[in-house]
Order: C-alpha cells, then structure tokens, then sequence
C-alpha cells in the first residue's frame, strides 16, 4: 500500500500517528505543475484523503468563444493546453471542419501530422523533464529541456512563435514549411532517439528514480476506462487504446507506427510509455515527410467569414494527455453557439484523490506529476 | 529592514552623512541589483518561457537571478500568466510574504492587462496591477526569454536609483533604444557599416 | 463498426430504444426524455458503452439540453445521449453509478448551468470559487465585470 515506505523497507505503520493532519498544498506550488491546490489529510505520513481544488486558471474560454468568430476562437484553443498547443488547434479545427464540410488538403493533413508528433515530443520532454524534478534528478530535466528547446526551433522556423502557435486553421496550416525545414526536423528525429535512450538511463535507469517511481500511484486498467483516464495515463495501465488508431484521423493510416503500453500502472510506467512514445513519434515524422507532396496547404474557396450550417460537431484527437475532443454547436451564425473541450488533463487529475490514498505525501507529488496535468487545459 | 531604515534617516541627518549614505546606497544597490532572487509565480503559459529562461540555453543564472519557490528568499516575483479571481488572493498573500525591499515583474499580455481575456470573460483579473505595484512590465503573448533578460536588466537599472534613505529614491533613467523606421531608410545593413552605436 | 450496423444492434438487443435512434451530423444519437435517461444509460453501458467520453450541456433557451458522448472500445463505436431537462427546474440523476467519470464533469455542468444531477456523491462548484453568484455559461448569465467585446465584423 504504501510504496516509497515498503521500498524503502520501512514499516508503514511507523510512519502514522493516528491523529489527522491537513496540510494545504499550492495553489502556488512549484511541484504540482501550475496552479493546483490539493488539500491533504494526513495519518503521520500516510495520505488518507487527497482533493485536488482546480480552477484557479478558468478564464472563461468556452464563453468566450461565444462572441468571436470561428477563426479567431483558434488563437483561444492555443491558449488551453500551452504545453501543446498544436492539440488544441487541431481539435477545434477539426470540429469546425466537420461542421463546416471543409476538405482539407492532403498536404495540409501532413503537415499537421508532423507538427503534432513534434508537439508530442516537446509536451513529453516537459513531463519526463518534471518526474525529473520531483524525483530529484534535475539533470534529466535539463536533458529533456534541451530536446524540447529543439522543437520549438522548429516550430519556430515554421510559424514564428516560440508556444502559442495559431498554426493550425479551418481548411489547413497559416504557412508551409519554409525551405530547408525538412532537412532540420530530419536531423532532429535522427538524434532524438539516442537521446531517450540516454535519458531513459540518466532518469529511468537512476536507482533513485527507480525507488521513488515504482509502485507507486497504481491505476488498474479496469479504474482508468471507467474513470474516462485517456493517454500515457491509461496506456501506463496497459489499457490499448490510442485515437491515432483506434478512432484513426487524418493520414495517420497510412504510417506505421506501434503504441507503447505499460504493464503495472505505476508512475513508472506512465514516465516510460512517454518516452517511448517519443520515439514513435519520430517514426511517425519520418514516414509522413517521406511521403508528403507539394500542393496546397488551404482548402480552396474558402469564404472569410465561416457561418456553418446550424448543427453541431465533435471530434477528437490524441494529445500528449489523451482524447481531446471539442464540441461545437452552430446556430448558423458567423459566431458558436456553444464551444466545449472534452480535457483529457481535466479527466486524469480526477483519479488523484483514489490514487494517492495510502501512500506518503511525498508520493502525491509523483503521482500528480505522473498524470501530468496541464492547467489552461484542465481549468480551461 | 527596520535597521537600514534608521541608518539611513540617521545619515541623511548627520552633516557630512550623505557622502556615506550615497556610497552605501551603491553598495547596497549594487549587491541587490545583482542577486534578484526570483519568485516564479507562474500560472500559464508564460511558465513555460519562464522555466526555459532558467535552463541551459538562456541561462538566467547568470545574471544571478535564481528561481526561488518560497516567497520567504525571493526579492522579485515574477508574474508569469493570467491572475483569475479565483487565484488573486493567493498572489497577493504571497507578495506580502515576501520580505521587503520587493519588486513586481508582470510578464506577458495576461499579467500586463489581461490580454486575450481582457474581453468576454468573467473570471481574468484584467492585470496583476489591480492588486499588485508592478516595476516592469514585459509585453508579449508569451514573452520569449530574452525579453525576461531584458526585463531584470531594467529592473536592475531602477534598482541602482534607489536609496536607503526616504525620499532620496529618484526615477530610474531608461534609455530606451530608438526604433528605426524601416521606411525611412534607416535600417543599418552590415555591410555600409553606418551602424549607429 | 457503422452507424447502420449499430443500430441494428442496438435495435436487436432493446427494441424498446429503437424509435430513439436518430443519425444526426453522421453520429449515431439517442434522443431520450429526462426520466428515462438513467435506464438508456445502463443499457448502453451493459451494450458494451464503457467509456464516458465527454458530457456537457448547451443552453437552448426554454430547456437545457445535456449531451453525453459514450464510447465502446470493443465495437469501435461511439453514440450522443442527449436529452432535455426544463429551465426553471433542471435536475437529471447523475450518471456517477454507472460511468466514475462522469463525476467531475457533473461537477462542472452544475458550475457552469446549474443542473442539479440527483445523486451525485459531491456536487460542489468545482472550477469557480464557492462562493461565485449564478451560472455563466447560461446565456442570460450578467455580470457587469464584463466588458463586451466590440464588434469589428
């Protein structure tokens, strides 16, 4: 039950006292990965109630996109999930597509296909980089900051912004890719690989590490379907399903790619599964720029203004957190009637309370890490 | 803080004191200007320039402004995403914990104004200065690094203005660089060499 | 499996949610009245149903309509459950017995329009402070510390 204590070969019951503490961490806390609060109720070191307290970053996105139109809802989807923003502007142009019946360029479809599994590699790099942190090993971080700074060059060169891109629209991409890119994001993917490998040992591999990570924060993968955890989160738990496949969106059949699972649902396992998504999403860029054409990156005929007919759409992509859907209803206006995201962030951080009961407080921050939360999105 | 308080109304008292209290004013903003301890009140997605600022490509450390979680050892809290209603206590609760002297940075539109939620929304507080004495402030959505840089560079500037003493404190001088109007033909190539300092 | 095929499945095993199944958008959608929405639930859930995937409302002026999207994994399916509960008195039984899932974005809907989901283990505001005054996302909701965009377009 209490995982750092018995790998530690510490007897659990030493560490309780019998008495109730409650201990209020955050909402400023620089390991609970934004602006959480978790109130903790506490039998000596043993966590006997967890409750996470969200929405210090609800900023009211889903009203606001009640009064822009559908274009300039984009730059607001950015601001979701800001680890990766590319998701969010995927999914919601995706919803407005499907409402609208736009066909999208094939070259278009490429593009954001690399520009996601990019965007993978960067939000990965940001999860692993912090289990780091909360582990003490803050080289690994550093490590995995690197490869993320990369990314972003990339992203960069693409589209001008460093994090909040704007980069996918309705019908297609803002920009192609400017000369020379291509040769960029290939020498990238050539040296990512070894670069998990190297992290995979500096983080995964640290005995440190090791104690600190396994067993602890276990979600069966029974817990994760009926808890609606999606993503690295529920593939820790070896639960297979990934919306790349299972639900398969844009040109995502025509690649080859396998979907790494976990077998113990620990934070382990989540960390690692992360990682070797990295990897697979260099797979994935290298198929996809290999098969990409020259063309169009916008549908044609596009008109200005977007004014779908009334109706509503909802479809989804898998983020780095999970299934990020976006649901759309049109009342025929230039306007949405009703903008909802399905946050894959907001249905992980649900399950911290049920699996940080039992272990130490120490452990909450791993856990919490593990699920890795993204605040814009989970508050939106 | 209270000691340097009556040092410094004592000096300005004292004939002759002001040749000390001015060299110890440069000593004092000197050694603070160069070791701001940064709080990273980091809310959004200006966290994320804001931990990139503090690692291995921009290396914030080395102007020593070292990222401190506990307000108790921060002397500048930097600002870094959209303040809600629901998070403003907090923010206030942890900039009068910080000991004084403390300066504010607001970074990014969100912080600054509220930026792409000044709008529309019911829940932004529409910038950090509603509640807050901000020093300086970083525009940008989000801001890149450098401009984080820049930012301590200035407040370092203001920082070298101020006196122990109350009421010696004299606005900080920025020089602020002249934008070139592109259409006037004054953008300097590398090549004409007519660069201006 | 295809929306066709779906529906004679569904329409196999519970005749009696038949003349429910409508295709709207190219999604599969059971349109059920309040009452009867808890039993439509449990039995799109023993169908095979076992991911909650999203659950929301919209505000559709007279009545609130609540929209879950349900997920098999099995038959690689999905399906809207929609249904309408009235302004003036919106309650619906919480779908937190049949799918945990649904327990924190009940939460949020009751934050968001004030529906009240009888059953529901701990209905509390979850994104706005407790002690936030009405439902934003209702569209009467005022507040004057809203400023209106202006209209460029």
């Amino acid at each position: 039950m209490t995982g750092q204590a018995e790998a530690c070969g510490v007897d659990a019951h030493l560490l309780q006292t019998g008495d109730e503490l409650v201990v209020n961490i955050g909402p400023s806390h620089p390991s609970t990965h934004g602006v959480c609060r978790v109130i903790v109720h506490l039998d000596g070191e043993i966590v006997t109630h967890a409750e996470p307290v969200i929405g210090h970053l609800h900023r009211g996105i889903e009203k606001m996109a009640e009064n822009r139109t559908y274009l300039q809802v984009v730059p607001l989807t950015d601001r979701l999930d800001y680890v990766g923003s590319m998701y969010a502007n995927w999914a919601y142009c995706r919803a407005v597509e499907r409402l609208a019946g736009i066909r999208v360029p094939e070259r278009a479809e490429y593009i954001r296909v690399v520009m996601c599994e990019l965007q993978r590699i960067a939000s990965h790099m940001m999860s692993i980089g912090s289990t780091g942190a909360d582990t003490g090993a803050t080289s690994a971080f550093i490590y995995a900051f690197n490869q993320r700074e990369q990314v972003v060059d990339l992203f960069e060169a693409v589209c001008g912004a460093r994090l909040t891109y704007n980069y996918v629209r309705p019908g297609g991409v803002s920009f192609d890719l400017p000369d020379g890119w291509i040769e960029q994001c290939r020498a990238f993917t050539r040296s990512h690989p070894s670069a998990m490998v190297e992290i995979d040992k500096l983080l995964f591999g640290n005995v440190i590490a090791r104690q600190r990570l396994k067993g602890i924060g276990v979600l069966p993968a029974e817990e994760a379907i009926a808890r609606g955890v999606t993503g690295p989160a529920a593939r820790g738990s070896g639960v297979d399903w990934d919306l790349r496949r299972d639900d398969s969106y844009s040109v995502y059949p025509r690649v080859d790619f396998e979907i790494p699972l976990g077998e113990n649902g620990d934070a382990y396992d989540r960390g690692r599964v992360r990682l070797w998504e990295c990897v697979e999403s260099c797979r994935i860029i290298d198929q996809a720029l290999a098969q990409i054409e020259e063309g169009p990156i916008k549908a044609e005929g596009l008109p200005r203004l977007l004014a779908p007919r009334p109706g509503e759409a909802y479809d989804h992509i898998e983020s780095a957190r999970g299934s990020l859907g976006v649901y759309l209803v049109s009342d025929g206006s230039v306007r949405p009637y009703r903008m909802h995201v399905r946050s894959p962030a907001f249905q992980n951080l649900s399950v911290l309370g049920y699996l940080a009961e039992g272990h130490t407080l120490s452990d909450l921050v791993v856990i919490l890490g593990s699920l890795d939360p993204v605040f814009g999105e989970v508050d939106r | 803080m209270a000691l340097v308080d009556d040092l410094g109304r004592a000096l300005e008292r004292t004939p002759g004191g002001g040749i000390i209290l001015t060299s110890l004013d440069a000593v004092m903003d000197w050694s603070r200007g160069h070791s701001l301890w940064s709080m990273p009140m980091g809310t959004a997605c200006c966290a994320m320039e804001l931990i990139a600022a503090s690692f291995a490509r921009f290396d914030f450390d080395r102007h020593g402004t070292i990222p401190r979680a506990d307000p108790r050892h921060a002397d500048v809290m930097v600002v870094a995403g959209t303040i809600t209603r629901k998070m403003a206590p907090a923010v206030k609760r942890l900039y009068e914990q910080m000991p004084d002297p403390k300066w504010v940075i607001a970074m990014g539109n969100c912080a600054v104004s509220g930026g792409i939620f000044y709008y529309d929304t019911y829940s932004v507080v529409r910038g950090v200065d509603e509640f807050l004495p901000v020093d300086v402030y970083i525009a940008g959505c989000p801001p890149r690094p450098e401009s984080l840089q820049d930012a301590v560079l200035r407040l370092r500037e203001k920082i070298r203005a101020e006196s122990i003493a109350p009421g010696r404190s004299r606005p900080a001088k920025l020089v602020l660089p002249s934008p070139t109007d592109p259409r006037a033909g004054g953008v300097a190539t590398a090549d004409d060499g007519s660069g201006e300092g | 499996m295809r929306i066709e095929e779906l529906r004679e499945h569904l329409c196999s095993v519970y005749p009696d949610l038949c003349p429910l199944f409508s295709v709207e958008f190219g999604d599969g959608t059971l349109t059920v009245p309040a009452d009867r929405l808890f039993s439509a639930a449990q039995d799109m859930r023993d169908l095979g149903f076992d991911l909650l995937g999203m659950l929301t409302a919209v505000d559709r002026g007279e009545t609130f309509e609540l929209v879950y999207r349900v997920r098999s994994r099995e038959m690689s399916a999905a399906i809207f459950l929609k249904t309408e509960v009235p302004r003036d008195e919106p309650r619906i039984p919480s779908l937190v017995p049949l799918w945990p899932a649904a327990d924190w974005q009940e939460r949020e809907v009751y934050d968001m329009f004030g529906i009240v989901f009888e059953g529901h283990p701990d209905l509390r505001r979850i994104l706005l402070p407790d002690d936030w005054e009405g439902y934003p996302l209702r569209k009467d909701y005022a507040d004057e510390r809203i400023i209106r965009r202006p209209d460029y377009i």
